[in-house]
């Protein structure tokens, strides 16, 4: 049996320019991915997997830089809900971020990283390179394509805008649209960046300089809370207090320090990201999301969206989720009732909030494999 | 598989090959696993528990979590051959406006529920002045699901004070029917087809 760790690394470098929806033009358009399992001789058993905001294409084999096991390791491998003994999984770093596809920290025409000179881009655009992809790896439709958080935005807009290229089409955790307050979070998230003044302009690639890492890490800091919820946060920490260095633990230190657990956690979270992501793709990424609203695209009724779509649907969201809360999902599974689609829809309970897509939910385990292996 | 309820029987075994049909209560999805495989139909389902949902997902069947109540609207109308609600209706909050939903969605639809005049239920009320508890009516008055106890004369009126057409009755008691005479009293349980 396969390992997933020895899964493939590849980059493709797409021949055709790259029209963006700002009428941008990008060109020598590089998309890093992972695939997992084998195409079968139909190629009829490929299944994308979109990563969320600072995901990658990871999916199921260690992070080369973090050396953690894949972000989805417990949901895809040999004999898993996205079964790699059936399946051949892809997943692509996304178009904007900074894990080998073309980014703000990939080099421009002149030589010199693009950095704030890259062009805003929409999910749509993200799409639009994994379905270059595709049709690279001649994959002319897919068994299904799956995506939580920003993946599912992505999935809805390959569903929408490419009806043909998936056979079946599975949203966690997503939404149709970003909402006012994520939109604020996010703004919360690129000021803190742009307030940094290592940020420099977005033009801090050059030598040696160190990035802007507190501003990102605040920015990380600051999302991260929206990915847990309250009461999943009241259990992992309560009102504990840190141990000492020196052993003393429960002590306040009648300063700013990291006396709560919460604290300390959410700080090292922040820390941390700043080794593996870069801030401009922050940026970037989290407009696509701001700009991401699927009704707009299609005259301002979200049902419109799906007319073509001959595809099955699943939407999932989970009840602790308040990022992309069940409301969200429900307006989704309405407009494609309303189209027609045949559409599942469950909210699952968990307590980990919009974090709950990643984690230990055997409901979803069992609602994914259902879906991908079922009903086909 | 264990066989079907016998008002699901009546169900499948009177819907048209390959007909559209929205299983609205769906539970487990038992009726559209027999829709789908007996009948070929295009079977999609809406059920208010999560674990049903997960079920139904899980074994391939395309079910909404939803509520009868509230989700119906968002259905145009006439998008399936026929709506199904099936030992539900006594459970929602408004069966009158659930009626009109299933027969604007459903060219046709099939309502079954147990009859609340039932000469056990009548009986029981009747003898022990305490609120029966029956093989079709199995839970006690205060967690019981059921909030709106219909008998099949009051359905019957029902459906006429809306104009909706009956196109069709089983009555049946356990799983034989009875006439549609003494329905009220000899049937346990009906189902009825409807058109608008």
């Amino acid at each position: 049996m396969p390992s997933p760790s020895a899964a493939s690394v590849q980059r493709l470098t797409l021949a055709e320019p790259l029209t963006l929806d700002s009428g941008q033009v990008l060109n020598g358009l590089e998309v890093a991915y992972e695939t997992y399992g084998s195409l079968a001789a139909d190629r009829a058993n490929a299944v994308l997997v979109c990563h969320a905001l600072t995901g990658d294409q990871y999916l199921a084999s260690p992070h080369p830089i973090t050396g953690k096991p894949g972000w989805w390791q417990r949901m895809v491998g040999p004999g898993k809900p996205i079964d790699t003994d059936r399946f051949y999984v892809i997943c692509a770093n996304v178009l904007g971020s900074c894990m080998g596809s073309t980014g703000p920290a990939s080099m421009a025409a002149d030589g010199a990283p693009f950095a704030m000179r890259f062009p805003v881009i929409t999910i749509r655009d993200m799409v639009a390179a994994q379905v270059a992809l595709l049709d690279a790896l001649g994959i002319a439709r897919l068994h299904a394509v799956v995506g939580g958080s920003m993946g599912g935005m992505q999935a809805l807009s390959l569903a929408a805008n490419f009806p043909a290229r998936a056979a079946a089409v599975l949203v966690i955790a997503s939404a149709a649209r970003q909402s006012a307050q994520n939109i604020a979070f996010h703004e919360v998230g690129r000021q803190a960046i742009m307030a940094d003044p290592a940020w420099a302009g977005g033009a801090y690639y050059a030598g040696r300089k160190k990035g802007p890492e507190a501003g990102l890490a605040v920015a990380r800091m600051a999302a991260h809370i929206t990915y847990l919820s309250e009461e999943g946060m009241h259990e992992k920490f309560g009102r504990r207090l840190q141990a000492r260095p020196d052993g003393t633990a429960g002590a306040k230190t009648f300063g700013f320090d990291a006396d709560f657990q919460v604290e300390s956690y959410l700080r090292h979270q922040g820390l941390s990201f700043t080794d593996r992501f870069d801030a401009n793709s922050y940026l970037y990424i989290t407009r696509a999301m701001d700009y991401f609203d699927l009704a707009e695209e299609h005259g301002g009724r979200l049902a419109n969206a799906f007319a073509g779509s001959d595809a099955r649907f699943c939407v999932v969201s989970f009840d602790t989720d308040w990022l992309y809360p069940t409301a969200e999902a429900r307006s989704v599974v309405h407009a494609l009732s309303a189209a027609g689609a045949a559409v599942s829809f469950v909210e699952l309970s968990a307590p980990f909030g919009h974090d709950s897509f990643l984690l230990d939910v055997p409901a979803l385990d069992r609602v994914v494999a259902g879906f991908l292996g079922n009903g086909g | 598989m264990t066989a079907l309820r016998p008002d699901l029987a009546v169900i499948a075994a009177n819907v048209a090959a390959g007909s559209r049909v929205l299983d609205i209560g769906c539970g487990d999805g038992a009726l559209m696993a027999a829709l789908r495989s007996q009948a070929g139909a295009d079977a999609r389902g809406m059920e208010i528990d999560a674990g049903g949902v997960a079920s139904c997902v899980a074994r391939g069947l395309p079910v909404i979590q939803g509520d009868a109540d509230t989700d119906l609207a968002f259905y145009p109308d006439g998008s399936f051959d026929y709506a199904i609600l099936s030992q539900t209706l006594q459970t929602t909050r408004r069966p009158d406006l659930v009626l009109d939903e299933l027969v604007r969605i459903g060219r046709k639809a099939f309502v079954s529920f147990p009859n609340f005049a039932h000469w056990r239920v009548r009986l029981s009320l009747l003898w022990g002045g305490r609120m029966p508890v029956t093989r079709l009516l199995p839970v006690a008055w205060y967690e019981t699901p059921n909030i709106h106890h219909v008998t099949i004369d009051d359905f019957r009126s029902l459906v006429a004070a809306r104009g909706i057409a009956v196109e069709r009755a089983w009555y049946l008691s356990g799983d034989r029917e009875t006439s549609a005479a003494a329905a009220n009293f000899r049937a346990e349980h009906a189902v009825f087809l409807l058109s608008r």
